[in-house]
């Protein structure tokens, strides 16, 4: 690459780099602002204040951020494992099975991805409120389910599809039972793909808000987005501006300390050298 | 240890396809059985069927006497090397290794034991802590059969284990699989579409032909009595020629000349218009240099050679010859079927290093007719195969094998350190 290429490139990458950053950065900056600080008009904050972060962590507003926070990951965490283990074995009789019906499944996880959620929540929130689920964690883990299966069927069959079939074969003739094939085999060679479909399951429940705000009404099962979007300011008068935002900080750092955890594990690859290269 | 015995094998897929149809073998126990054919022939099928990974739609598979059509692979008690090895990424080697034994829940000491002997046995020693990954493709190949060693199987199944390593590699590792079976004893199932591994391994090699058992013999038998003309001609390399022929009283009419057959052969032609005869390379010569007394037993011919190609220790020549059509289009289909691509009716003889026929000249040449064969064109049966005097090869045979095995159970503690050190008998392939 001549130089010149080289600084197009850099330049390019730049900008788009900024362009995707530069709203984290205004929030974490909005975030250190003081309420009367707020339309200082300038980016930085004229002066840097815990405030925001006290409010929600220990002041007013920690009733309402601390127990949706502890919603939102119970109710991601309960949801993204479910959904893994459901998607795994789904996605293994997927990949190997040759069944019939398996194209059906796939397109119908399909069409679920792609139904849009707003018109399925009112008829939830009614049913919901009939049978008791409504304002209950399970009654978000099961919706949650419906967004995160779809996307975990199709990126976990890719990631077993990849597997060579002797892998399998080789363990049952070595002793095997399928199950055991499939245990000490197939999922650690897997794993890669577990994670990565882990993780982006986990982003999906972590980031809705229609089904948050739409089927809770308490702090027994709101989780945080639905939350922010109750945040109020000391008087009516003052917008809590600041306070959502030292929340959207604190929200996006979980998913960045997980990325970041992860990532070694995401990268492909484990499956060199089972055969020949 | 166990003998395996199939009767009336058949595999038939979904669409109704016979990829092996009606095979029955007898395996002994101890003895190294090759399976060998061209591309879809059925040989890995098969295979698969003994191992258990694939279903047998009819026919008795018995491995030790005991019927095993519906157990699963696990309850066989079989080990198999697969041809891309199948080794577990995420484990070591030790732990690749000594998976059988952790699966069937052997103590860690023994586990210990079992696989340093395993390693000691293939020289895996210093790698027992790496991961597959970080192996050689010789070096995969041993943790392979490492992993098949390591526990008391009843057999070992191989399913063209050298076809990933280059030429001197799959040399050496033939003569370690061959050195290492002895030693064991174990009965082998060896599937292969290398025609030097099936002569040099096995005891007996069963040759199959679209989903058939063509013929069951040992290497020697296949070679000098083969039962047709897919054998013969799937048998040596470079392969047999098949000269097209007219029967007149004893003599044959070839291309290359008249062709005297014995009183026995003479009679089992008879009552065919248009034969073909199945002559080895090295049953012809460069006419000036073979001995006197030998002359007699054969017929010189003259011919042009095309092309010549010397090798050091041996010189090939090829002359193109003509054939009627009918012969011309079956030589064709044959070779198709074999996996190769005959251009042109050519003979390829062999001749003496130190000839000096030269390309495109004319050339006097002499051909021993004592062992050609007379095949059918339309059937292509053998009409001359003297099946005595090939039974008699395999139980030859057999009879090294046994003595062998004697030897090696009695000795085996013995001549552990030569059996380690001895790498100079590895050849290129």
């Amino acid at each position: 690459m001549s130089t010149r290429k080289k600084v197009l490139w850099g330049i390019g990458a730049a900008v788009i780099v900024v362009y995707c950053l530069f709203p984290i950065a205004w929030i974490v900056s909005v975030s250190l602002k003081a309420p009367s600080d707020l339309s200082n008009e300038s980016f930085l904050p004229s002066q840097v204040t815990w405030e925001n972060y006290e409010l929600i962590l220990t002041g007013s507003a920690s009733d309402l951020f601390l127990p949706a926070l502890r919603n939102s990951f119970g109710i991601c965490l309960i949801a993204t494992a479910i959904s893994c283990l459901l998607a795994m074995f789904a996605a293994y009789a997927i990949a190997r099975l040759d069944f019939p019906g398996k194209k059906l499944i796939l397109s119908t996880a399909l069409a679920v991805a792609i139904f849009p959620v707003i018109s399925i929540v009112t008829p939830l929130f009614n049913l919901w409120r009939n049978i008791g689920l409504y304002d209950t964690w399970p009654g978000l883990v099961i919706p949650y389910l419906s967004l995160t299966l779809p996307i975990s069927i199709w990126t976990m069959s890719a990631f077993f599809r990849e597997i060579p079939w002797e892998m399998e074969q080789a363990a049952q003739v070595d002793g095997a039972t399928t199950w055991q094939a499939f245990r000490k085999v197939i999922v650690p060679l897997a794993a890669p793909g577990v994670f990565t479909t882990a993780i982006i399951a986990f982003f999906i429940a972590w980031n809705d808000f229609i089904y948050g705000i739409s089927l809770t009404s308490t702090e027994a099962a709101r989780p945080v987005p639905a939350a922010l979007g109750l945040f109020t300011g000391a008087s009516q008068f003052e917008e809590p501006t600041g306070a959502i935002s030292a929340a959207a900080v604190i929200v996006t750092i979980p998913v960045v300390v997980l990325v970041l955890l992860f990532q070694r594990r995401i990268v492909a690859g484990l499956t060199n050298g089972a055969v020949k290269g | 240890m166990a003998s395996i015995e199939m009767k009336n094998i058949v595999k038939q897929y979904g669409d109704g396809f016979p990829a092996v149809n009606d095979v029955s073998l007898d395996i002994a126990d101890g003895e190294f059985m090759i399976l060998v054919g061209p591309s879809g022939c059925g040989k890995s099928t098969l295979l698969r069927m003994i191992v258990g990974l694939e279903d047998i739609t009819s026919g008795d598979m018995v491995i030790g006497g005991k019927r095993v059509n519906d157990l699963a692979p696990r309850d066989r008690n079989l080990s198999m090397v697969f041809q891309n090895y199948a080794l577990y990424p995420h484990m070591t080697v030790f732990e690749n290794i000594a998976f059988p034994l952790r699966l069937a829940k052997t103590p860690d000491d023994e586990v210990r034991r079992k696989v340093e002997e395993a390693s000691d046995v293939l020289e895996l020693k210093e790698h027992l802590e790496r991961k597959p990954a970080n192996l050689s493709g010789g070096q995969r190949q041993r943790v392979a059969m490492g992993r098949a060693i390591v526990r008391d199987a009843e057999a070992f199944l191989f399913d063209e284990p050298l076809s990933n390593l280059d030429a001197k590699l799959r040399g050496q590792m033939r003569t370690e699989i061959s050195r290492l079976q002895r030693r064991l004893g174990i009965t082998t199932v060896y599937v292969t579409h290398d025609q030097t591994e099936a002569m040099t391994l096995g005891d007996r090699v069963c040759v199959l032909r679209k989903g058939k058992i063509q013929q069951v013999a040992s290497p020697r038998e296949l070679y000098e009595q083969p039962v047709n003309l897919f054998v013969a001609g799937f048998i040596g390399s470079p392969p047999m020629n098949f000269l097209p022929a007219t029967p007149e009283g004893n003599r044959l009419k070839t291309p290359f000349g008249d062709i005297e057959l014995d009183e026995k052969r003479a009679a089992a032609v008879a009552g065919h218009d248009l034969l073909l005869v199945g002559i080895r390379p090295e049953y012809f010569e460069d006419a000036t240099l073979v001995d006197e007394a030998k002359r007699p037993v054969g017929s010189t011919f003259r011919a042009r050679v095309d092309v010549t190609e010397w090798l050091g220790d041996s010189q090939y020549a090829y002359i193109p010859y003509d054939a009627p059509d009918s012969i011309r289009a079956q030589l064709r289909d044959l070779s198709k079927e074999l996996d190769s691509e005959e251009l042109r009716t050519q003979a390829i003889v062999s001749i003496d290093a130190t000839s000096r026929i030269r390309e495109g000249r004319e050339a006097e040449f002499w051909l021993d007719s004592r062992k050609v064969h007379v095949f059918d064109p339309e059937t292509g049966d053998n009409l001359t195969r003297d099946a005595e005097a090939g039974a008699e090869l395999t139980r030859l045979a057999n009879e090294d094998r046994l003595e062998q095995m004697e030897d090696s159970h009695a000795g085996s503690r013995a001549d552990e350190g030569q059996v380690r050190t001895g790498g100079a008998t590895a050849v290129g392939s």
